[in-house]
């Protein structure tokens, strides 16, 4: 992974130069090549602007996307129905802590660094993923969580190991290493449900009714209403269209419910021989948007939380820079990341 | 020994490991930096592992996590008091992994039946005491008002430490040796930390003293409350 | 108020005995102790090391992009460095 330290002189030729039109294109020139060639673009190469946004906004929020997601599952690991489940709970929240200080890392590459990028999480001025909206409330939503969002999530992010920006694709490869046992973890969870008491099984049941539309929102507004499609896939920054990879989604999940014994709550969801494809049923897209502007059943909750931790936690981060000043002559300078 | 040592040692400090490993758990999501989300899961992950061997050895962990009520619980009273401020929890973390770690040394170094588990958890508990005392080092000595927060919650904490050097039966420790080593081991880190060792009671009125013979406090009730209520409205389920 | 944007560390580790550190990534810690102990948690916590390096990240100097051609084409077109450039007849061993 290219260093994080890397990036500050990039960002003062980012800045800076290119004094000329001349340079400019021709640096611009140098990216195209690259990105044509499917070679990294790393964090002190030139790029325009406008990428370099986009990863930002990306990035962060991918990363928002996995500390908020930490609470909904977070939710149940005091209540977990086994010592088996409860470890199992907590390491996968844990890895989502995990997750989210790679991409914050990576973000930081590309010059804005994290406690900038959580102000705007915390301000609304940046978003995550909407799926996170949704309230846990049944222990089966674990399990569903761990099937179809973590199944969605990872539907969309093993493309992007191949993403164009070096650092953001080194961070994917680790996440989607270690987020194998997550998908797993819910779908054996769901398993023990559906094959259980008929309570048990019910309880499967329900929860899978109420993630399946969502998790199918995961991939974004339809390809023709999509905003900032098309730039992306020429940047390589995204490799398939987010049709395309919803479809692959359902194709998946169809015989994945049938061996759990559940079934996905679309009536129109069927195998069409001609197109080698399922299709599936209208997606509400009313409710998506209105989840998005913030009018979802935890948004308010969720942020709250979140500002909370923070808030609180203010002292002891405080404390620990205290000490540090005063006990120790190396430090990593403060800052340094806004250069 | 009697037949029922082991069992009685195992519950004993498989309580403490499951009910501090639960309170830990508690705050996922709630941490004052993303870094200690990791940290503390760590540190309740091993202390889990360890529960889930000790009540193994006594019975179904399971049945003995979920089913048992609160009177028959033999953690420490330190174990089970709220998480409170970040200062409420290194505290508590302070407190019991140095008691832990003296302990744990000892049963490894023996031959009882703990001593296979003692010499894997050994190592663990050194680095949650390092943890511990990393942070009580950092908010002790950093600004007025950590350090302010962190000597009211070792104040607060300092009556339940008492409780930990009660002889347990089932396991071979010299218990008052252990205490001393102990004390010098907080007078150390406290003192370096600029804290002030506190002056309470340790024993007698006032203080902790009767978790082990399962007389808890009241947070503890509804701690089990939220741990156990699925569990228990599935009657034989398997999960 | 004090600064509480703790700095950046990179992190290298050595995932085994008899390999090199290798970056991992980076991270935010108050100072060094800490900056060790949550590259610990946050990079090995699935056994991918056994010797961790913290460096703040502003003491590294890295070579620009700018730079790249008069600092590494010139290695370039120097193929009797390697030992491919060679021909040796056959049936010579050890060589």
């Amino acid at each position: 992974m290219a260093t994080a330290a890397a990036h500050r002189t990039a960002r003062t030729k980012a800045d800076g130069a290119p004094d000329t039109a001349v340079d400019t294109a021709a640096y611009q020139h140098a990216f195209d090549t690259a990105v044509a060639a499917d070679e990294r673009i790393e964090p002190r190469d030139w790029m325009p602007d406008a990428y370099r946004a986009t990863l930002v906004r990306q990035i962060a929020q991918h990363a928002h996307s996995e500390i908020i997601g930490m609470q909904p599952e977070a939710n149940w690991i005091t209540r977990a129905p086994s010592l088996r489940r409860k470890a199992i709970l907590m390491a996968k929240v844990q890895d989502e802590a995990g997750h989210g200080l790679y991409l914050y890392s990576a973000a930081e590459t590309l010059g804005t660094g994290r406690d900038e990028l959580l102000d705007k999480l915390h301000s609304g001025r940046q978003k995550y993923s909407s799926i996170f909206n949704y309230p846990t409330l049944t222990w089966a939503d674990v399990g569903a969580i761990g099937w179809l969002v973590d199944g969605a999530a990872i539907t969309n992010q093993v493309p992007l190991c191949r993403c164009s920006y070096g650092p953001y694709a080194r961070a994917m490869v680790r996440i989607c290493k270690e987020e194998s046992f997550h998908q797993r973890q819910g779908y054996e969870l769901l398993l023990a449900l559906s094959n259980g008491t008929p309570e048990q099984h019910a309880m499967a049941q329900d929860a899978v009714n109420r993630w399946w539309w969502p998790s199918l929102m995961m991939f974004g507004p339809p390809d023709d209403e999509s905003q900032h499609s098309a730039q992306s896939m020429e940047w390589k920054i995204k490799r398939h269209s987010n049709d395309e990879l919803r479809q692959r989604f359902v194709d998946i999940c169809v015989p994945q419910a049938e061996s759990l014994g559940l079934t996905l709550p679309d009536p129109d969801l069927q195998w069409n021989e001609e197109q080698g494809h399922h299709d599936f049923g209208a997606i509400d897209w009313t409710e998506f948007w209105e989840v998005l502007k913030g009018n979802g059943p935890c948004n308010e909750q969720r942020i709250t939380q979140r500002r909370r931790a923070h808030d609180e936690g203010a002292w002891v981060r405080e404390a620990a820079a205290a000490y540090a000043a005063k006990h120790t002559g190396t430090t990593g300078g403060t800052g340094e990341t806004r250069a | 020994m009697t037949a029922t040592a082991p069992a009685t040692a195992a519950l004993a400090l498989g309580d403490d490991a499951l009910v501090l490993s639960h309170r830990l758990g508690e705050w996922a999501g709630h941490a004052p930096v993303l870094e200690e989300e990791v940290a503390l899961a760590n540190i309740a992950l091993d202390l889990l592992g360890q529960a889930r061997v000790l009540l193994s050895m006594a019975g179904d962990e399971d049945e003995l996590a979920y089913l048992r009520e609160e009177r028959a619980f033999r953690n420490l009273q330190l174990v089970e008091q709220p998480n409170g401020d970040f200062a409420h929890t290194i505290a508590r973390q302070l407190y019991f992994s140095t008691y832990q770690q003296l302990l744990y040394t000892e049963l490894a170094a023996g031959d009882g039946p703990f001593a296979p588990l003692a010499a894997k958890a050994v190592k663990e508990v050194a680095y949650h005491r390092d943890h511990a005392e990393q942070w009580t080092l950092r908010l002790g000595d950093g600004t007025e008002l950590s350090q302010e927060r962190m000597q009211q919650a070792c104040d607060a904490l300092w009556r339940f430490t008492g409780e930990m050097f009660q002889p347990v039966e089932g396991l071979d420790a010299d218990w008052a040796d252990m205490e001393t080593r102990w004390l010098e081991s907080m007078t150390d880190v406290l003192g370096r930390a600029t804290l002030t060792v506190p002056e309470g009671p340790r024993s007698g009125a006032w203080s902790a003293g009767a978790g082990r013979q399962g007389l808890h406090t009241e947070p503890f009730g509804r701690m089990l409350a939220e741990m156990q209520h699925l569990h228990r409205s599935h009657p034989g389920a398997s999960w | 108020m004090t600064n509480t944007d703790w700095p950046l560390w990179e992190v290298f580790v050595r995932s085994r005995r008899g390999l090199s550190h290798t970056h991992a990534g980076s991270l935010h810690a108050p100072d060094a102790e800490l900056a060790l102990r949550n590259a610990r948690d946050l990079y090995t916590r699935r056994g991918e090391g056994v010797s961790i390096w913290v460096v703040p990240a502003t003491a590294i100097t890295a070579s620009s992009p700018d730079e790249k051609d008069p600092f590494f084409e010139p290695a370039a077109d120097k193929p009797y460095r390697h030992p491919t450039f060679y021909e040796i007849p056959e049936g010579v061993k050890h060589l």
